[in-house]
């Protein structure tokens, strides 16, 4: 996959761990999969052979000790694994290691896994297996008497699936989250290739990651990515399960619905460009947002608007005062509006509703009103994956988006750090402001980037009457539009560190 | 007379799959004055018939008959331990009365 090293990959095909991975866990070799309990191990270990069969038709063993065969296969047909079907169509084959009720089994003397390694050869050769999951390694040790006897014979089954030449899975207990890796050691043997997976509360929110620790000698993202559980999907890391390099950068040209914003940024939007238009309450982003959308309908195209601010009535009375008939708009089935709180799910579940909805409804356009709405529920990091996701679908599709931003500190205008690392990953970012002049107040547009052309690199006033927003002349004597204090020279250099900037 | 039956399950013809066959035999010998059966099967060799058992380690003595099924893992090399677990019947007590060979 990616240069570096020799170790081959076997892709897992689990959404987007892949791209975490760089390419898969390393080829005929074991890797640990650590986590609390409620961390996903047993659904990881679980997706990790039914991905296996559905997207390359790779036969595996699940040895499982600690739920009972028949219990995986009833959670799991939940989610679309119809591990009955395979296990009669051979491609999947169980080691029911699991304890039988009431069993006491006394141990006098020496002993050894023997049985358990032959039972694995067993179903490795009788199915052809590619991949092997063993689940998980805690119970053993509680099973068993002598933690050095299971240690060593776990190595020797290690090394035994490598010599087999299959791709194997341990998945082992944590104690704590960040708290030494496994419970009795298990690493000790497996140190080469380590996962752990997370299931945290953050800001008052569940927030399960999943990080790569090591891996043999091969390269792999570091860090924790977020990752959710979905009903259809399965497990499911964003951002990176929708990064996908298309190449093509559109050169066609779309209306932003405001003639002199387009020509602001040197003739309108690319129709693959994902817009943020950022300023505090009342500068005009919803209405702008609105003419956005509406300009789709005008040219029959479909589009989506998404609020997470206001109720759907809120937002159609907000139309009508500015002359703009969206109930019309949605009746004619050319505009779909969801109207969703942002605390109702996490922002991976907004984000896969959202991909939906775009699969579904096949929108040219899309309107998030605001981003920052999410802010109050996810973390910036979390936020910012959000953006990175869903500029990888939206780029994909050609579905030209404008989001809005409103700046947490009402009357800063560039915002948190958070809102110059999202423009970091938009095409244009248009800023709205208000300005203080001769003794009144005033609306400001700029327009701070547009990737791939050039742009006005002026301050221009808004005004917004009954008939929608209208951008006048140049605003002179203008110095300190970006913030209270801060001039744009300090933004350039600190805002937007780690971006591309403007360009012009 | 209550004839005793066990399944021994081991892995390959090794050191510790002798020696618990040897342990296995001597008990019965030392403890059932009567018969008793002692089957071997070698995991290596049929491992479907571990599975059916749900065998893990070896060696693993399971007692068929008479009822409590009884398992017990290891080679047995404790005498003592091994036949209370399998819970054979106590020797009596004068040595003189030991069970001929």
């Amino acid at each position: 996959m990616t240069g570096g090293g020799t170790i081959e990959r076997m892709p897992t095909g689990i959404n987007g761990f892949d791209h975490v991975a760089l390419g898969g866990l390393p080829a005929n070799r074991s890797t640990l999969v650590s986590g609390t309990t409620g961390s996903g191990k047993t659904l990881f270990a679980v997706e990790f052979l039914a991905r296996g069969i559905m997207r390359f038709n790779e036969p595996g063993v699940f040895v499982t000790f600690e739920e009972t065969a028949g219990h995986i296969r009833r959670n799991s047909a939940s989610l679309g694994f119809p591990i009955e079907r395979w296990e009669d169509e051979g491609k999947w084959a169980f080691v029911d290691a699991s304890t039988g009720i009431g069993e006491e089994e006394p141990t006098v003397g020496s002993y050894d896994l023997g049985a358990l390694v032959a039972r694995i050869q067993h179903a490795v050769r009788q199915t052809g297996a590619r991949r092997v999951a063993l689940d998980s390694l805690g119970a053993i040790f509680t099973r068993f008497t002598g933690v050095e006897t299971i240690r060593h014979e776990l190595v020797r089954i290690a090394s035994i699936l490598e010599t087999l030449g299959v791709t194997s899975m341990l998945t082992a207990e944590r104690p704590a989250e960040y708290d030494g890796v496994t419970r009795y050691g298990v690493e000790q043997f497996v140190l080469d290739n380590v996962i752990i997976l997370r299931n945290v509360l953050r800001q008052g929110r569940r927030n399960r990651t999943v990080e790569i620790v090591k891996f043999r000698g091969a390269p792999h993202r570091s860090g924790e990515w977020l990752f959710t559980i979905d009903p259809q999907d399965g497990i499911v890391v964003v951002p990176l399960a929708f990064l996908a390099s298309s190449g093509r950068a559109s050169s066609d040209r779309v209306s932003s619905g405001n003639t002199e914003l387009d020509e602001m940024c040197g003739g309108g939007f690319y129709r693959d460009a994902v817009v943020l238009m950022s300023g505090p309450t009342g500068t005009g982003k919803t209405l702008a947002g609105l003419r956005f959308a509406a300009t789709a309908f005008d040219a029959g195209e479909r589009s989506l608007f998404c609020t997470f601010d206001e109720t759907r009535e809120q937002l159609f009375r907000n139309a009508d005062g500015w002359g703009l008939d969206i109930r019309s708009m949605q009746a004619s089935g050319l505009l779909r509006v969801i109207s969703d709180y942002p605390e109702v799910a996490s922002p991976e579940d907004h984000f896969l509703q959202l991909r939906r909805a775009i699969e579904e409804f096949g929108p040219r356009r899309l309107v998030i009103d605001t981003l920052s709405a999410l802010e109050r529920v996810v973390t910036p990091r979390a936020l910012l994956d959000f953006v990175i996701a869903l500029g990888a679908v939206l780029r994909q599709n050609e579905i030209t988006t404008l989001l809005t931003a409103r700046p947490t500190g009402r009357i800063m205008a560039t915002g948190t750090p958070t809102t110059a690392e999202i423009a970091g990953f938009t095409d244009v970012w248009v800023l709205l402001q208000y300005v203080e002049r001769i003794g009144e107040i005033q609306r400001a547009i700029t327009v701070l980037q547009t990737r791939g052309s050039a742009h006005d690199q002026g301050i221009r006033q808004v005004t917004i009457d009954g008939t929608g927003m209208h951008i006048g002349e140049p605003l002179r004597g203008i110095s300190r539009i970006l913030t209270g204090d801060i001039s744009p020279a300090t933004l350039w250099t600190s805002g937007s560190e780690g971006t591309e900037g403007p360009s012009g | 007379m209550t004839t005793y039956s066990f399944r021994l399950y081991v892995a390959g013809n090794t050191e510790r799959s002798k020696a618990a066959e040897v342990n296995l035999r001597f008990l019965c010998d030392a403890h059932l004055s009567g018969t008793y059966e002692v089957e071997v099967v070698d995991a290596a060799e049929r491992p479907d018939l571990a599975e059916e058992g749900r065998i893990l380690a070896t060696p693993t003595v399971i007692r068929l008959a008479p009822p409590p099924q009884r398992r017990v893992i290891g080679d047995l090399s404790d005498h003592d331990r091994a036949a209370v677990a399998l819970g054979l019947p106590v020797l009596e007590e004068p040595s003189s009365e030991r069970p001929r060979r």
